[in-house]
């Protein structure tokens, strides 16, 4: 099979406010996309996976290395492809039709023509009778289905999409998705690959003949796992599920190799700083192991405990993510397990809770650590939170590193580590922590 | 989304009422437009011809139409200016780092300062006619209300949504194309609300700018400024009536014939992808749109439009390349350059005024600032102290609010120095120092914005913070400090700049009034700028023009900006 786009080594990093150097966010990708088949790129938040497809459709500049479209080298906006947004990206002061046509429209296509292939792309995506609808005038299901007729109507060579049912509510999506898998297994679909970039696994798995599973933090590709089932793929075989158990299993083991791809665990001494910490509330992490502890044997399938709890993937793994670190959880195989230290902060009172909590965060933690030892060597226990916010900033991108000390303040203040002002922007260690040192500590 | 006629439509003639009202109001507008525009063109040659001012109020609809036609050419000139400008400063970095900042400053500048500049310029420019005096009252209008325009629309443009620009660009629209369908567009509400204000700011410049005496020449330009001019020479009571009546009929008149169709019309291009919850209605706007004429118009339009389109698309290709990020040298020395030739204009400035008047000069027009200054802050604080409460009690009463809110709109809009001339007589038969009623005029003005936002403020609070404060029994001072305070702060703030830069731009027609043959005059900046552009003397407009747009932007770097961050920081509700 002959590839319509190809990526080749290709690395992005952005600067870092104030020039302290920069943020890697892609490393080293390689990958293709073949002529007649669905690849699905799947990665988590921060994987790189939304600016990898903006590079594939020549919208961003690779930092180093090269795509090819057709054989061609990639300069600017890629013309061999169509995109599906996250947020539709319609036009809201044009009619569906308009919306349709404007890609034709720039296209110097005359006006009849436009019009005829519009309204046919239109009647393909079941929206006839709406041509002269404003977007507003549509629920999100209807919007999507004419971000799908915009880009129908260019015969894209490669048709890609952005997190193309996020925005959609379940049921809304379910059907939509379904929809676009029977065009496709029909044969009669309006572009020869499909690109999609999603967090979701069922999803991947669904659509995909092909599955790239991104790592996190720079992005890099972990390996691909063939989905070789007959089209269109059932939910209920097992074989479905295994695939579906398997990508769990590897996506929240960061340093698990993907099938039979050498993968060399990457190990160095990292700053405290340099640690990302997963976003989760102290809240989620213990209703998580309350949830879980309840459960036969302290064990939850992970695909399943998702369904329950109605989360979407990507909010479920950081708290996972972050009872794993602290070592309350385990997960193999598709499950996560309660360690005994979590089913003990389950399960017991508040306050011990609260000590069990401390005790783990000061030994897993780097970043907490240094902070609390940090407050201590200052006379006046306390420092302003640019301090280690400055820190931060070395090593992640601005938002990033301010969503990493809005998280180490949640967890440190839960565990009464130390306080946030926020009026005045400091942190201060807690009389408590401050008596400790006198008074060796009760808990530990 | 009826695809098939009703029966009801097929029974309806093609030619319907609306467009028999439609044609006629057009043809009205025209006859009106060809008779005023006429009046332009008079012979003018000072000082032999002067065109003087009838006062008979038969004369008034003719002099306010040719101030409202003077309104209408500098918005449009305003619009052709903002499009140009915002454009290419959001487009070009280099051009960005210039021309942002050099809006921020011409804000702040006093525009009617300039006066006496434009309107020696333009009279050379166009020997013989009126239309020098005429340019020269539009250019004030002008530059009263594009500044704001131009911001809003650089910043509409730099906050495109990403995904739909995303979306033009891999669908690879040209430049035309992509003006014309995502930046215009998605520009265009905030177009629109800031037109219309500036607009109705616009009015006070218009009275201001026909009658001025520049250089020791009186120029008079026929309008209703120039008719609120010379009822004041002639110490007539009720021309100023008939005037004050006639003004208030135009303000309405073009909100409900030009604004209200246009803000109904530009409501399709709200961002949020939802329904609106009350869409802005206009009947005019209804009308036209019932009416075929102008879809017939379209039609026949649409072969010739889709030329000019493609021909302009095909000038404007897409951007092919990625833009390589340019050096970091070429950046330096750019700076450089920028930094050397702000110095050589201010170096050139100083050297001018310092060698003219002196550094003595220099202190004095400083005072006088602080004068002016110390005005401004009064008048803040005390309508601050009035119109907050007031404006809190209409905004905490939905149906008060919707009542009062346009009126009050319309007194922002209103040209206070049609009612200074009475102010003036009050002072005059009262013995008021001018000192201190100069407050007074510049608030009359100023005052309303306060209003405006208080009650936009106090509407925006959540109804369920209220119920909490009733709940836990806040009251009296207690409940100002910990919810009506910080919940209106921003919308204070931003009634505050309004405000206070209103308030300077006032005081140079403020600090100085007359009623017949008596002046009254204060002590301050804004009457020294005005004195030096009645005599003529250059070095001292430099001077006090200069120290005026320091103050101001000293002050709204110092003071307002941090109230600003404080307002977007904490107290963002």
């Amino acid at each position: 099979m002959n590839s319509l786009i190809k990526v080749d080594h290709v690395y992005k990093s952005f600067p870092l406010p104030d020039g302290k150097g920069e943020f890697n966010v892609l490393r080293d990708i390689n990958l293709a996309v073949r002529s007649g088949e669905v690849l699905a790129l799947l990665g988590r938040s921060g994987s790189g996976k939304s600016t990898l497809l903006r590079i594939m459709a020549g919208l961003i500049p690779p930092s180093q290395g090269q795509v090819w479209s057709n054989d061609r080298p990639l300069r600017g906006a890629n013309q061999d492809v169509a995109m599906v947004f996250q947020s539709f990206a319609l036009l809201p002061w044009l009619t569906v039709q308009e919306n349709v046509e404007l890609g034709l429209d720039a296209r110097g296509v005359n006006r009849a023509e436009r019009r005829r292939k519009a309204i046919s792309a239109i009647d393909l995506v079941g929206l006839d009778g709406f041509e002269s609808a404003y977007p507003k005038e549509l629920s999100g299901g209807m919007k999507q289905r004419v971000g799908f007729a915009r880009a129908f109507v260019l015969q894209p060579q490669v048709l890609f999409m952005d997190e193309p049912f996020s925005a959609l509510d379940v049921l809304t999506s379910e059907n939509l998705r379904g929809e676009i898998d029977d065009l496709w297994n029909a044969g009669t679909f309006p572009s020869k690959s499909i690109l999609i970039v999603t967090h979701n696994i069922e999803e991947a798995v669904f659509l995909a003949d092909r599955v790239i599973i991104l790592g996190s933090n720079p992005g890099r590709i972990r390996g691909e796992v063939q989905i070789q089932l007959p089209r269109p793929h059932d939910r209920n075989s097992p074989q479905f599920k295994a695939l579906v158990d398997y990508i769990y299993t590897v996506m929240t083991n960061p340093e698990a190799q993907v099938v039979n791809l050498q993968v060399a665990p990457l190990k160095e001494v990292k700053s405290p700083y340099a640690q990302l910490i997963p976003h989760a509330r102290v809240g989620g992490i213990s209703g998580l192991l309350e949830l879980i502890v309840d459960l036969p044997e302290g064990t939850a399938d992970i695909p399943q405990l998702a369904e329950r709890i109605q989360l979407a993937v990507d909010d479920l793994l950081p708290i996972m993510d972050a009872a794993v670190m602290l070592e309350f959880a385990e997960v193999s195989q598709g499950d996560v397990k309660l360690t005994a230290i979590g089913q003990d902060f389950a399960t017991t009172t508040i306050l011990r809770s609260k000590d069990l909590f401390r005790q783990q965060v000061l030994d897993r933690i780097p970043l907490i650590n240094s902070i609390v030892s940090t407050l201590k060597e200052k006379r006046n226990r306390s420092m302003r939170s640019d301090f280690f916010k400055d820190l931060l900033d070395e090593h992640f991108p601005n938002a990033e590193s301010d969503r990493q000390l809005a998280t180490a303040i949640d967890w440190g203040r839960y565990a009464e580590l130390f306080e946030y002002d926020a009026s005045e922007d400091r942190l201060y260690l807690t009389e408590a922590e401050s008596a400790e040192e006198k008074q060796p500590s009760l808990t530990s | 989304m009826r695809t098939f006629p009703t029966p009801d439509a097929l029974r309806r003639s093609p030619f319907g009422l609306a467009d028999l009202a439609l044609l006629l109001g057009f043809f009205v507008l025209l006859a009106l437009v060809a008779q005023v525009g006429a009046g332009t063109l008079v012979s003018f040659r000072p000082p032999d011809i002067l065109p003087g001012v009838d006062l008979n109020p038969a004369n008034l609809p003719y002099h306010a139409a040719r101030s409202t036609l003077r309104m209408f050419i500098a918005l449009f000139f305003s619009i052709v200016f903002t499009l140009i400008y915002g454009y290419i400063a959001a487009h070009s970095r280099r051009a960005e780092r210039v021309m942002i900042p050099l809006l921020d400053i011409l804000q702040s500048v006093p525009v009617l300062g300039f006066l006496s500049i434009t309107v020696t310029g333009f009279i050379a420019l166009f020997p013989g006619s009126l239309l020098g005096l005429e340019a020269a009252s539009i250019f004030a209008i002008f530059t009263s209300q594009v500044w704001n325009m131009a911001f809003s629309f650089y910043q509409s443009l730099r906050t495109v949504p990403t995904e739909l620009d995303e979306a033009t660009r891999l669908y690879r629209l040209s430049g035309w194309q992509r003006f014309t369908k995502l930046e215009v567009p998605s520009a265009m509400i905030g177009l629109v609300w800031n037109a219309m204000m500036s607009f109705g700011g616009g009015w006070f410049f218009v009275a201001a700018s026909e009658a001025i005496s520049v250089l020791n020449q009186e120029y008079t330009l026929p309008g209703i400024g120039s008719y609120v001019a010379s009822a004041v020479a002639t110490e007539n009571l009720p021309a100023l009536g008939w005037a004050l009546g006639t003004i208030v009929i135009v303000i309405l008149l073009t909100d409900q014939l030009f604004w209200r169709p246009v803000i109904a019309w530009a409501d399709k291009f709200r961002l949020e992808q939802s329904a609106a919850v009350e869409a802005p209605r206009s009947w005019l706007y209804d009308l036209l749109k019932a009416a075929r004429i102008p879809r017939y118009l379209g039609r026949l339009l649409t072969p010739i439009a889709e030329l000019l389109k493609r021909g302009l698309s095909q000038l404007t290709p897409p951007r092919k390349r990625h833009q390589i990020e340019s050096k970091r040298k070429s950046d330096r020395i750019y700076n450089v350059l920028l930094l050397f030739a702000i110095g050589v204009l201010i170096v050139a400035g100083l050297h001018f005024v310092l060698a003219t008047v002196g550094i003595a000069e220099v202190g004095k027009a400083f005072v006088l600032g602080l004068l002016t200054l110390l005005r401004v802050t009064v008048l803040l604080i005390f309508a601050s102290l009035i119109w907050t409460p007031i404006g809190v009690a209409i905004g905490f009463n939905p149906r008060l609010a919707r009542l009062l809110q346009p009126v009050v709109q319309f007194l922002a809009s209103f040209p206070a120095n049609f009612v200074f001339p009475f102010a003036t007589l009050f002072f005059i038969r009262t013995n008021i120092s001018l000192d201190w009623g100069s407050i007074l005029l510049m608030a009359l003005g100023a005052q309303w914005y306060i209003l405006f936002n208080s009650i936009a403020g106090a509407m925006s609070i959540p109804t369920d913070l209220r119920e909490m404060a009733a709940d836990v029994e806040l009251r009296g001072w207690k409940r100002w400090q910990k919810l009506i305070i910080p919940g209106i702060f921003s919308a204070w703030v931003t009634g505050g700049v309004t405000a206070s830069g209103g308030a300077w731009n006032a005081s140079i027609v403020s600090e100085i009034v007359s009623w017949g043959q008596t002046t009254l005059t204060a002590n301050g900046l804004g009457a020294y700028i005005a004195d030096a552009t009645s005599a003529g003397d250059w070095a001292r407009i430099t001077l006090g023009i200069g120290m005026m747009s320091l103050f101001v932007v000293g002050l709204n770097r110092v003071f307002w900006r941090r109230l600003y961050h404080l307002a977007e920081t904490r107290y963002h509700l």
